[in-house]
Order: C-alpha cells, then structure tokens, then sequence
C-alpha cells in the first residue's frame, strides 16, 4: 500500500498523493459519453463495408425505414452535399496526395468496415436489426494490401489518379539529409543494413468509442469520447460549414484513447448531421469489433536502415528509406506520424550524417493515424536495434558501444545530426542505475553459462538507451512542418471569494489523472490546500482555449500555462496584500500561502484573506480588479526531451518458442516529478503496452483486406498476468525548456520496451545465428527463426 | 452487446426445462453464457428461445457416487478447481480447470457448458476424453447415459440434440495416479494452441498405464493412444516418456489459424506430451 502524506498546501510538487478521480473512477459513479441520456434519444448504427475495395453500384434503405422502431435511415449519397471531406491536419508535403475522404461513402470503399449507410431507431437494437434490411450492391474491386505490391507498376490504385505523379499509390516522399552521407559510408570500416518491420496496432482503448449529439435551436452539443474537444469543435466546423461558435464540445469522462481517440471520425460529423437534420439528440457507441476496424490503426512501416561505423564502434552515418502504410485515407495526422520519427532515428548518439526518406502509400485498408509514441518508438526501435547488431558484429559490449557515441552529460545543451538542440540529460547516470538494479554482469555471466552448457532453456539481454521528443510542441517549428495548427496550450486560474481554486485547463484528461498533478503544481503555486483545488477541462464551454491531450504535452505545455496564470495571479494578490497590510509590494514575502513583510512581526495576511478583499473590492488600490483570477497561454521554445535506459532479460524455450519475460529494468528520466504514483502508472502502462508490440499484438489482414483480428480473442493485449514484476527508478535531469522541469511521461514506457524486449530475445538466439526476428515474437515464430537457422547451419555445412 | 431478438426462459427444473426445449423451435440451452454469449453477440446463432439453466440448483455441485465422482453440469469452474473431492480423486481435473480463462470467466462459466461446447480448443473436453468420463443426459425420451468416447462429434458438436439437456459428468476415481495439465497458450489467460492432458500410474520405477488426451490438436478432442501404448511397462525416466510422447501427433489433424500452423501444433503435441508425462509420472 502506498501511503500519501498529508501535508498542506506546500511541497505537493513530488508527493505520491493518491489522485483525486479514483474514487469516483473505480466505484463507477462515471459519466462515459454512452451512459448520457438525452429525451427523445435516436440510436444509430452504420451498415459497413464487406469490401476492401469496391464501387456502390446501388443502396436501397426504404426496407429498412419500413422496420419496427425505426426513424429514418440514410445512405451516404443522401448526404454527399453537406457531409464534407474529413480533415487531415497535416499535407506534410505540397505535393502531397489528399483524396476525398467522405464520412458515409458514396461511391467507392476502400477498406472493410468503412460506412455505407445508417439506421436511426428508437433504440440500438431496432437500428442494429434495420441494417439487415439495406438493400446494397456493390462491384467489387481489387484489394490493395501489402505496400511493396503497392507501390510496384501495375498495382491496382486505392484512388484513380491521386496518387504522387498520378496513377500511382505513392501518396508522398518526404526526404530530409544532414551532413555528408556518402563519404561517412564510403570511408566506414563497418556497414550494416537491416530491414525492420513495424507490424499494424490496434490501439484498443478500454472504453469503446461513442457520440451524442443534441440540436439546441441553431446550436449543438456534441459528446464525444475524444482525446481533443478543441480541435473537433474547430474541425467539425470546417468540415460540415455550421459556425464555431454554434458548436459546443465535450469530452465527459473518457477511458483512454493511446492516440486513437485523437481523430474527427465520420461518426463525429454524421452525428451533428443526423441530429441536425432530425431535430433529435442521437447516440452511437461501436461494438468491439466495429472499433478494431474502424478506429484508426497504428505504426506499420517498412524500415530499410543502413548503420555506418568504425572498427572501434564510432558510429559515422544513419540511412533510414521509410514506407509508411497511410492506409486507405489521410485522417487527421496520418502522414505527419512518420514524418515526427524522422527527428528521432539518431536517437541519442552524435554522428557525421543523416539522411531520411519516408513514403507515403495507400492501401485498402483502415487508415493509420497516432499511436502512443507516433512515430518515436518506430525510429527508437530501428535505431536501438541496429545499434545492439553494431555492437554485435564488431564484438562489443552493446552497453559499451553505446557509451562511445551516446551525448555526454557534460555536452549539453546539443544540437544533434537531425538539427534537434536535446537541452538535457544524463545518459551515463540512468545507464550504471539501470546496470546496478538489473544485475547485468550476474545476468551475463548466466548467459555463458546456458550457452556453454547447451541448456534449452537459453538466456538473453536486451538493452534499450532511448530519447524522444515530447512537449509537443513549439507553434514555430509546427508550421515549419506544415503542421495545420499551432502546439501552445492555455489554463486559467481563479480564486473564489472563500479562497477555493478552479483551475481551467485546455488539456484534455482521458485517464492520466491531471486533475490530481494540477492540484498539486496550484497547491504549492498558492499556498492552498491540495483539497481546496478543483480542475475543470474537456467541455469547449468551461475551457474555450486549448490545444487538448497527445504527444506527452499535457503537463510539460499544459502545466507550465497553470503555472504561469499562477504566478500572474499572486502578482495581483501581491499587490493587494501590500495595500492591505499597508506595506511596499517589493517588502512582501510570499511563503505557504501568506504574505508577511519582510523583516517585520506583524501579522500575515492569507491568500485567502486577498481573496475575499478582492471579492468583496470594497477597498482596492488603484487600478486594481475585483477579482483575483489569470489567464495565461505557454508556447514552448523547444521539445523535452526524457531519456532513459531499459534493460531486459529473457529465457526462450528453444524447444517450443516460448519467451520468459524474467526481468524488466526501467530507470527513466522525465525531468521533475509532480506525482511518483502517476509517473509509475504511465511507465507501467507504457511497458505493457511497448511489450504487447514486441510479443503479443498485430492486426493482421487477409488477401482480401479483410482484418483477422477483429475480436480480442484474436489480437492479443496482454493483461497483468502476462508481464513480470517491473522494476523502474528514475534520475532527475530537469529539463531547461519549461519552468517546471518536467519533460514528459506519457509514452516513454511504450518507446523504451519494444527493441529493449525484441533485443533480448535475439540476443538469447544468437548462437543458433539468429539475427532478427517479425513482431509480435510470437512462440511460433521463435521456433520457426530457431528451426531456419539450424537448417541453414546445416545446408551450409554440407556444402563446406 | 446487439443480438438479435430472442425469447427467454428460467425453468425451475429439469423435467420443465426439456418441456421449453421440446416445445420451441429453435431453443438454445444456456449455462454460464460465456460461450454463448458470443455467439448471440456476432449474430451467429439465432435462437428464437434462450432456457437459461441457472435456476436449476440441481445441477449444482460434487457428489460422490462409489466408484465414480458426479459432478451436476451447471458447477461452475470455480466450484470445481476448488473442490476437495475433486481433487482427491480427480485432480488432473481441477489442475486443467486453473488454467481455463480468468477469473471473472471461471465464476459464470460451467463445466457441463464447457463439455456442451466442444471447442476442440477448450481444456475440459481433453481431460474427459482421458479419463473415461461419462455424460448423464436428459431428453424428451428420458435419460440416456454417454461415454466420452461417442460424446464429441466434430467441431463444436456433440452427441446432444437440440432438445437434450447435459444433467451431469462423471468422472472415474482414480487412487494412486499421477496427474499433470500442460496447457501452451499465447498469453497467460488465453485459450491453448494446443493441451496435454496426461495421467499416469506408476508400479515403482514403471509406468503401468498413461491416459493422453490431447486439447486443439483436431476438431475435437483428441485420444493419443499409440503414446499410452508406448507407455506401457517403459521405466518411468524422462528420456523414455519423452521418446514415447514421440508418436503424439499420429492421427491427428490439427487446424492452421492465427495462432499456429499445423506442423508447429504437432511438434508442441509431441514435446508437451513428453513433459505432461514426465510431470504425472513424478519426475
Ligand atoms: C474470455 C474467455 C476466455 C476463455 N478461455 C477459455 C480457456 O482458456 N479454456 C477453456 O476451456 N474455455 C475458455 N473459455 C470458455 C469458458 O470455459 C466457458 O465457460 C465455456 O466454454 C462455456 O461454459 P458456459 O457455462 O458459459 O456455457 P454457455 O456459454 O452458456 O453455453 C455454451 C454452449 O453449451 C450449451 N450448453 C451449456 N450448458 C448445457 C447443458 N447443461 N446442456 C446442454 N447444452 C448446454 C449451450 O447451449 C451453448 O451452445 C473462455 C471464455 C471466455 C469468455
């Protein structure tokens, strides 16, 4: 058990306080957005696609309006006029390819589950058993679903003629060089190249994705489980033409999103649609199944990588030839996910050169989107990887290696090969923590000893030295990218005549507990009691301003505004208190929470105290208001940059494949710590889910484009029972980019565990001559890599 | 969950719950509904009655029958891998029953819903198939007794007809053996790719006897015979259970899916079955 101490009003900033929503949280006194209840609710569901790719050759609904309970239903060609073209925030590049992307199809499909047509009942199970009377043919196309086929002449197009250059499914190239690449290859003792596959993801949030949607006279509210009610209200306007500020959002409670509730979806508009054009409040909430094919995908690249180094490890250059699956459409930030990886690929090492080079493509399958991490644990994958074979192949400690060509603590601030200036870090301090707390010499020396003694069960190690950029992101540098929107974010905070606070944030919580770290930064900020904070955010009304929750930024841009409308507001306080206690502003000490003058016995006056004067304004200074609140909007100068090193040992059952998990070291350095707890919730969650890539998870399609795994039985998210006990530390390395320190925690555990995990496992194969292995590393798998090898040692045996 | 419309029913007892059965069309029994539930929710199965059987304590609980342990088909998997009978006398059952699903599962779901279901891929089939189990039925035309051996069909289909109802299991007592459950799955609450079910009885340094019945390795549950007769009279050490378990796959027809090809399935058969043995053998 942990116990939270109960300290009052200062040093909240690094207490383990139990967070403040799970009481309400786990008793289920929740508001999902499915348990709103709205008079004269209508339920829809959608008819979708049974076709990778086809064209709509005639829908018929009028069987279906003739069903009991049934309202009306639509198909998309009765909506082609107002129904728009769902957004992509992100044309990476000019020439980029932006095909239509309707939210009922009209007349074509390219990926199953894309929606046809919609019921509106009475009830779901009226609109549910309504589908089955839409009349609806389709001539079916040819599907398009491995990128490499793709992209080669003659492949069957995803859109006629959108394609780069036309009649291609080239969507972009979006290329990026630093330095000399050529001669840091040429002139390289060692080269190596690898091919890595990112399997497809499902991000699998718990709570399912659901919408309602209520006409108010010209307005509307619209419940969504997002991750982003200010960029949906901004979207949902652009996109179906009703006014801003007609359009009011709200983010009620929501259970995760991982990135995939960082999106407008055609479910979103059609709900505005509907209720606009019903007059009615309407509710949809997917089925399981519905949401593993129709909520964005995440990662599925094809990495080509080339690693160019010294005899004696130094690395000299990095090549990465990206092709990146946009899936069917670009959604929201589909093509800018990639291209955030391109910054990442060097990772934490100083080399020469660098050159990038990421393609676009489309298939006919859902469309990929963010995904914990977006693009950062793709390039930590690759470049730890390669690093670790590097190491390998010049016979090297793959900690040691990474020593020789890691920044030193001593180097920063450094602007690094892919022109990101990594303000700080400690990478040796994290590594011999890491080291210390794994056992790595007793673990190594185990290894030899399973080697030598031909065990079955064989041991390995995998090491992962990882940095991301987080913090997202400085406005500036978004529009360098093409990026449709700025990265500031906004909070205001007031207090109340009885000196309670409300802090107004435009993050957007979805499970991360920021109410609880708010009112720990405000706690201390103002010298109240943690209990006397109340964060309000996710509601377009309460919050107008905000640049939401995604890319790790809440706290390290969204804190740093509710610390700067904290400072603005103790400047007013300040000011007051000194006309009150008839002193000089500059003599006033400000300590838990009271003012006193410096040097003096007489008596304190509380913030509170201010408060209630304020309020009252019976009695201001001049040009003083009654009022004791701030606003305040943080645009970073640069990203945070949080490091650490993961260490993990494996045991594989070379007889049947199976993969131990036997230890798990995870020493992070996120910069200051608001709240211990939530900093371990988001490793270990991270870890779960970084792991679940490396072992479990993968969205497989069939020839046909028709996705496999579309129950959980199928696609395999791992649960407690899979994962060991972790064992996670910290250094502190404050970052120097925000008044807080803090640099970031929501997808360090995702980014650091995938190579750290596919790495021990082939480190534990390699004397059979393994050298990589697909994700998931599923037993199967590592049986079959086991079996290969062992042939090939044999085949080239014989032939010697 | 959306399934289509059905109507539903909670008889008091046996004999009014093979009424409903007799009297629907197109009636589907349901126990835990852990299985079930599934079916009605992808709209596979379209019931016109649900008889939901939870009303009928009757076939609730372990009674001891002589030779035989008795086991009411609606005891959940909870109930039975923590009942002291069943482990006294038929432990490999209570060991296969840990390994099914979760927790939350292991408290709706039953063991005559299991056994009902015949998911080649569920863990009871194998264990009933192993050790000679019989199936004590209710129908239109009274009750009937079943042995395990003319029990499972094909895939998910039994010796029951759409108006029976699965009263009981039970299960010989076996004093004096051995027992292990060697379940291979993907992740830790997940169903096996493939199962050994092994019981072994041992005359000092020999194995007298060995029950194999194999989990996911055909479309129903599979016996390995040709392993128990390599048993027979071998000492019991690894190396030879090992070489015995050789011969596990023979006869078998396991399926390609998402989680294994056929030839992965029958090189796990033969080395879990090396290891289920060695385990119910003691070594
Ligand atoms: C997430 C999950 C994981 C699972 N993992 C496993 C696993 O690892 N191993 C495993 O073995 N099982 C697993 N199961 C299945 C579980 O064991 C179910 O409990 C079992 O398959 C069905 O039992 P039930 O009582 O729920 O039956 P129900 O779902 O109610 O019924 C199943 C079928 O049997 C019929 N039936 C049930 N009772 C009778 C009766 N008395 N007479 C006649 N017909 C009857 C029903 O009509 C239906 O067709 C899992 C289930 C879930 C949901």
């Amino acid at each position: 058990m942990t116990t939270a101490p109960e300290a009052p009003g200062t040093d909240q900033v690094g207490s383990p306080r139990l967070r403040k929503e799970d009481a309400r949280l786990i008793t289920g006194q929740t508001n999902w957005t499915d348990n709103i209840q709205q008079t004269g609710m209508l339920h829809v569901a959608f008819l979708r696609s049974p076709h990778a790719h086809a064209r709509i050759t005639s829908v018929d609904t009028s069987a279906a309006r003739q069903q009991p309970g049934v309202v009306a239903a639509f198909s998309g060609a009765d909506f082609a006029g107002e129904q728009g073209s769902l957004p992509c925030a992100w044309p990476v590049t000019e020439d980029m390819a932006l095909p239509e992307h309707p939210p009922m199809a009209v007349d074509e499909v390219r990926y199953v589950g894309e929606a046809v047509a919609c019921v509106v009942a009475r009830d779901s199970y009226a609109a549910a058993d309504a589908l089955e009377a839409i009349d609806i043919e389709y001539e079916p196309l040819p599907a398009v679903v491995d990128m490499e086929a793709a992209l080669a002449e003659g492949s069957p197009l995803v859109h006629e003629g959108s394609g780069q250059g036309q009649g291609s499914n080239k969507a972009f190239v979006w290329p990026f060089t630093a330095g000399d690449v050529d001669s840091a290859f040429e002139g390289a003792d060692v080269v190596l190249t690898r091919r890595y596959h990112q399997q497809r993801l499902i991000p699998a949030a718990m709570e399912p994705r659901s919408v309602v949607c209520r006409p108010d006279g010209d307005a509307f509210t619209l419940w969504s489980a997002t991750q982003i009610p200010h960029i949906l209200r901004l979207m949902l306007a652009m996109t179906t033409g009703i006014p801003e500020h007609k359009i009011r959002v709200i983010a009620p409670d929501v259970g995760g999103g991982f990135g995939s509730k960082l999106q407008v979806t055609a479910e979103e508009v059609l709900a505005l649609l509907l209720a606009r054009r019903l007059r009615k409040p309407v509710k949809w909430t997917e089925t399981r199944t519905e949401g593993f094919q129709t909520t964005h995908h995440g990662r599925d690249q094809i990495q080509d990588v080339s690693i160019a180094a010294d005899a004696d490890g130094r690395i000299r250059g990095l090549k990465v030839d990206l092709l990146a699956d946009m899936g069917a459409y670009m959604m929201l930030v589909t093509p800018g996910v990639p291209v955030l990886g391109a910054f990442m690929f060097p990772g934490i090492y100083k080399m020469d050169a660098y050159s990038f080079s990421c393609t676009g493509v489309f298939t006919t399958k859902m469309p990929t989107d963010a995904y914990r991490g977006a693009g950062r644990p793709e390039a930590t994958y690759a470049i730890e990887r390669i690093v670790t074979e590097l190491a390998d192949e010049i016979g090297m400690d793959p900690v040691e290696l990474r020593r020789r060509n890691w920044i030193t603590h001593e180097e920063f601030p450094h602007t690094g090969v892919a022109g990101l200036t990594y303000d700080s870090g400690n990478y040796e301090a994290a590594t011999d923590r890491a080291m210390e707390l794994f056992g790595y010499d007793d673990l190594r020396a185990e290894q030899r000893r399973r080697r030598e003694s031909g065990d079955p069960v064989q041991l390995g190690i995998g090491v992962s030295t990882y940095t991301e950029m987080c913090g997202l992101a400085p406005s500036r540098v978004l529009g360098q990218l093409s990026y449709g929107a700025g990265g500031w974010e906004n909070a205001s905070v007031r207090m109340l005549p009885t000196g309670k606070v409300e802090v107004v944030t435009g993050s957007s919580a979805h499970g991360q507990g920021h109410v609880t770290a708010w009112s720990q930064i405000v706690a201390d900020k103002l010298g109240v009691p943690f209990e006397d904070v109340e964060v309000l955010h996710g509601d377009t009304r309460v919050s107008p301003k905000g640049m939401d929750t995604y890319g790790s930024r809440s706290l390290v841009v969204g804190g740093t505004a509710v610390v700067e409308a904290c400072d603005r507001v103790l400047e007013k306080a300040r000011k007051l208190a000194a006309h009150m206690m008839e002193a000089d502003e500059d003599d006033l000490e400000f300590t838990d929470g009271r003012f006193t003058v410096r040097g003096t016995q007489s008596p304190a006056t509380s913030v509170q105290e201010v408060a209630l004067a304020a309020f009252a304004a019976h009695d201001l200074p001049e040009g003083a208001e009654a009022s004791l609140d701030a606003d305040a909007t943080f645009d970073p100068e640069n990203f945070s940059f949080p490091h650490g090193t993961h260490l993990c040992a494996v045991e594989v059952d070379t007889e049947t494949g199976e993969v131990r998990l036997r230890a798990y070291t995870a020493v992070d350095d996120v910069g200051t710590v608001v709240n211990p707890l939530i900093v371990d919730g988001q490793v270990h969650g991270g870890l779960a889910q970084g792991i679940a890539q490396a072992l479990y998870e993968e969205a497989v399609h069939d020839a046909d484009g028709n996705l496999v795994t579309s129950t959980l039985a199928d696609y395999l998210v791992p649960t407690a029972a899979d994962l060991p006990d972790f064992t996670t530390d910290r250094t502190v390395t404050p970052s120097t980019t925000n008044p807080l320190g803090a640099k970031g925690v929501g997808e360090a555990g995702t980014i650091a565990s995938t190579p750290a995990v596919v790495g021990a496992i082939v480190d534990a194969l390699r004397p059979f001559g393994v050298q990589d292995l697909r994700m998931p590393c599923t037993p199967q798998r590592v049986w079959r890599a086991i079996a290969d090898a062992r042939e090939a040692a044999r085949s080239e045996g014989g032939q010697r | 969950m959306i399934p289509a419309q059905f109507d539903y029913v909670r008889p008091g007892d046996v004999a009014e719950a093979v009424r409903v059965l007799a009297d629907s069309d197109e009636p589907k029994v349901m126990a835990g509904g852990q299985s079930l539930t599934p079916l009605l929710r992808f709209r596979l199965a379209y019931p016109d009655v649900v008889v939901d059987l939870s009303g009928l304590t009757e076939l609730r609980g372990v009674t001891d029958d002589g030779e035989w342990l008795r086991i009411g088909a609606m005891t959940t998997h909870d109930e039975v891998m923590n009942n002291p009978m069943v482990a006294a006398h038929c432990a490999l059952l209570s060991l296969a029953t840990r390994t099914v699903a979760d927790p939350a599962v292991r408290h709706r779901g039953t063991i005559g819903g299991s056994l009902a279901h015949a998911d080649p891929a569920g863990d009871l089939p194998a264990v009933a198939l192993a050790l000679d189990a019989e199936f004590l039925v209710s129908g239109e035309d009274g009750e009937r007794t079943v042995p395990a051996s003319e029990f499972f069909l094909d895939y998910l289909t039994t010796a029951l007809d759409v108006g029976d109802v699965l009263t009981a299991v039970r299960f010989p007592k076996m004093g004096g053996w051995g027992f292990h459950y060697e379940k291979f799955s993907q992740a830790a609450q997940a169903w096996a790719v493939v199962g050994v079910a092994a019981a072994v009885r041992r005359d000092d340094g020999t194995v007298t006897e060995a029950r194999v019945g194999l989990t996911n390795m055909g479309s129903t549950p599979v016996r390995a015979s040709e392993v128990e007769a390599a048993c027979r009279g071998v000492p019991a050490r690894l190396e030879t259970l090992r070489e015995a378990a050789q011969s596990a796959d023979a006869g078998t027809d396991p399926p390609n899916d998402l989680s294994a090809q056929a030839d992965y399935r029958r090189h796990l058969a033969r080395v879990l079955t090396g290891r289920a043995l060695a385990k119910a053998a003691g070594i």
